[in-house]
């Protein structure tokens, strides 16, 4: 397995007893975990459990409804530096006239007021620097609507990267994207989290092209959270008790796992 | 009104000295000059925001909803930019706090436009004036502008720039990506609402050279022209105030010398800028195209 090399002993997320609220809706309840530094954990489950709420718990956007949480040793706060961020994707507009580098540049001082006098030379070898971390160098002058949705994901990640964070935030980063560049972009992050000492959480739709690269599962379903290694997390027994509907795991001869009945449970409960 | 000022036989000739001196002959020109390049100035600084905010529509409302204002402030007695700023400035408010919500609301900004017009008219027809009052607010009356009033564009212009200068980075971050830009901690809702009301003054400002109906040929027209040639924000904002300054000049003197309306002129040059624009960047694009490889292929030549 990849598990990180620079992991060590204090925690990066610690949540006691949590509970996510929207509004005067209950998301989930008793949430209690650790993730370890330089983990790098999958957040999964179906739409509407909560997924992206817990990142938005996490960057302080939203007030934990119960319980306690601590990111890298503090509580979470709007405007943290040390998270990179990289939120689901819409479209971006193909005519926006601005360049994925300009994008990247947002991610070093696109928080300070005013127009950006001195350290032009360095922060702009920052941003090089970030577009090569993500080998993107050969389109990231060109207007980033006109991108594919891999090359668009690269250089976002690489405006997360360019504030150089000590926590990464994805949410669903391989989404939309074909299974021969899931598995590029998961195993770019990975290896951006293991040469940085990163942690990442990231939101997924199927576990199986994060295989080889996660360390640990993070399951949001029917108002709870679960986490644990794939192979616990992701079976028949845990995720019926989850979801408290029978649910199947079927694995294939490669190891993929294919999670059976959840498309009925969702459409359940979405009606 | 311009025809009252128009000099005999004014010269124009290949003498450069000569004509720039003669389109400074007059005070009202000159205040023209003076007024029109402030206005323009802050309008194109702020017009790139406009647009890449997808604003426009909601900026010629506001224009519309000034013009209630402006014939509403002459009819209980005060200058009507007192009225165009009021009405404005508390549109675009309340258009700020809507935020991403005023997208898709173009039938919601239309009702309002439209009733904002019909106000005016009723202001106007209450007023018992004449109907230069209206023609002057919809159409501007850039050659009856005093030195006091110069004064005062000048504030607003220096409003304009300075605000847009203090939140440039934020203002791009929050324009370009706002959930990310919420999560580094930029006000991304007061950053909305502030620049709402600063574009009501740009607008009201506006309204002197270009008139309410004429507001897109300065505020929108050349950013753009701008975003056609750059996909640098900085040199967009740069090139947005420097059209907008050269459509401003060039509709002038060419109005000092044809007995034709100056907001002819400007928005003239500004539509066909544009079409123009269109043409040649469609052309560059083509020849890029021709050299550079299309997505595709890089992006197999990025996989391992």
């Amino acid at each position: 397995m990849t598990g990180s090399m620079a992991r060590s002993s204090s925690p990066a997320i610690v949540a006691d007893g949590l509970a996510a609220a929207y509004r005067d809706r209950l998301i989930w309840r008793d949430a209690t975990f650790r993730v370890n530094t330089g983990e790098f954990v999958a957040v999964l489950g179906p739409n509407g459990s909560g997924k992206s709420t817990l990142l938005r718990l996490l960057l302080g956007l939203l007030p934990p409804a119960a319980g306690s949480l601590q990111v890298l040793g503090e509580r979470p706060h709007r405007g943290n530096a040390d998270i990179g961020y990289v939120p689901q994707r819409r479209n971006i507009d193909r005519d926006l006239p601005v360049r994925g580098r300009d994008f990247v540049h947002l991610g070093i001082d696109g928080d300070r007021w005013g127009v950006a006098v001195g350290n032009a030379a360095n922060n702009h070898q920052r941003v090089d620097q970030a577009i090569r971390s993500v080998q993107a160098e050969a389109y990231a002058d060109r207007p980033i609507g006109r991108l594919s949705g891999g090359e668009q994901q690269r250089l976002l990640l690489a405006q997360a990267l360019a504030g150089k964070p000590q926590m990464l935030l994805l949410d669903e980063p391989l989404a939309s994207l074909d299974l021969r560049n899931q598995i590029v972009i998961a195993e770019l992050v990975a290896e951006l989290a293991r040469a940085n000492g990163l942690t990442v959480l990231l939101i997924a739709h199927d576990i199986n092209p994060l295989l080889p690269v996660v360390d640990r599962v993070l399951y949001v379903a029917h108002g709870g959270v679960a986490i644990g290694k794939p192979a616990e997390v992701i079976t028949t027994e845990q995720l019926s008790r989850l979801y408290d509907a029978p649910i199947e795991v079927l694995h294939d001869s490669h190891g993929h796992m294919f999670v059976v009945g959840l498309e009925a449970e969702s459409a359940h409960h979405d009606a | 009104m311009p025809e009252l000022y128009l000099a005999a036989a004014p010269y124009f000739g290949w003498d450069l000295v000569r004509v720039v001196q003669e389109l400074f002959r007059y005070a009202f020109m000159q205040h023209a000059f003076e007024a029109g390049t402030i206005v323009a100035l802050s309008a194109g600084v702020i017009g790139y925001f406009v647009v890449l905010r997808s604003l426009s529509f909601a900026a010629h409302a506001l224009s519309h909803i000034g013009f209630a204002g402006a014939t509403g402030a002459v009819l209980v007695g005060t200058a009507p930019i007192v009225g165009l700023l009021v009405f404005t400035m508390s549109a675009g408010a309340v258009m700020g706090a809507l935020g991403q919500r005023l997208r898709g609301r173009d039938v919601t900004i239309g009702l309002v436009m439209a009733w904002s017009l019909g106000l005016g008219l009723l202001f106007t027809r209450l007023y018992k004036g004449s109907a230069n009052l209206a023609i002057g607010i919809l159409f501007g009356q850039i050659f009856g502008i005093t030195g006091q009033d110069v004064a005062v564009t000048f504030v607003a212009g220096l409003v304009t720039v300075l605000f847009v200068l203090a939140v440039y980075r934020p203002l791009l971050f929050a324009t370009l990506d706002e959930e990310v830009a919420e999560a580094k901690g930029v006000p991304v809702r007061g950053l909305s609402i502030a620049f709402m009301v600063v574009l009501a003054v740009a607008v009201s400002e506006a309204v002197q050279v270009v008139g309410v109906l004429l507001i897109f040929a300065l505020i929108v027209a050349p950013a753009a022209v701008a975003e056609r040639f750059t996909t640098r924000p900085s040199r967009g904002v740069l090139l947005a105030a420097i059209l907008a300054v050269l459509f401003t000049w060039a509709g002038l003197s060419i109005a000092y010398y044809l007995p034709y309306p100056v907001g002819f002129f400007i928005t003239t040059i500004a539509f066909w800028s544009y079409i123009l624009a269109r043409v040649l960047s469609g052309v560059i694009a083509r020849r890029a195209t021709g050299r550079v490889r299309p997505w595709r292929e890089e992006q197999v030549r990025h996989s391992p």
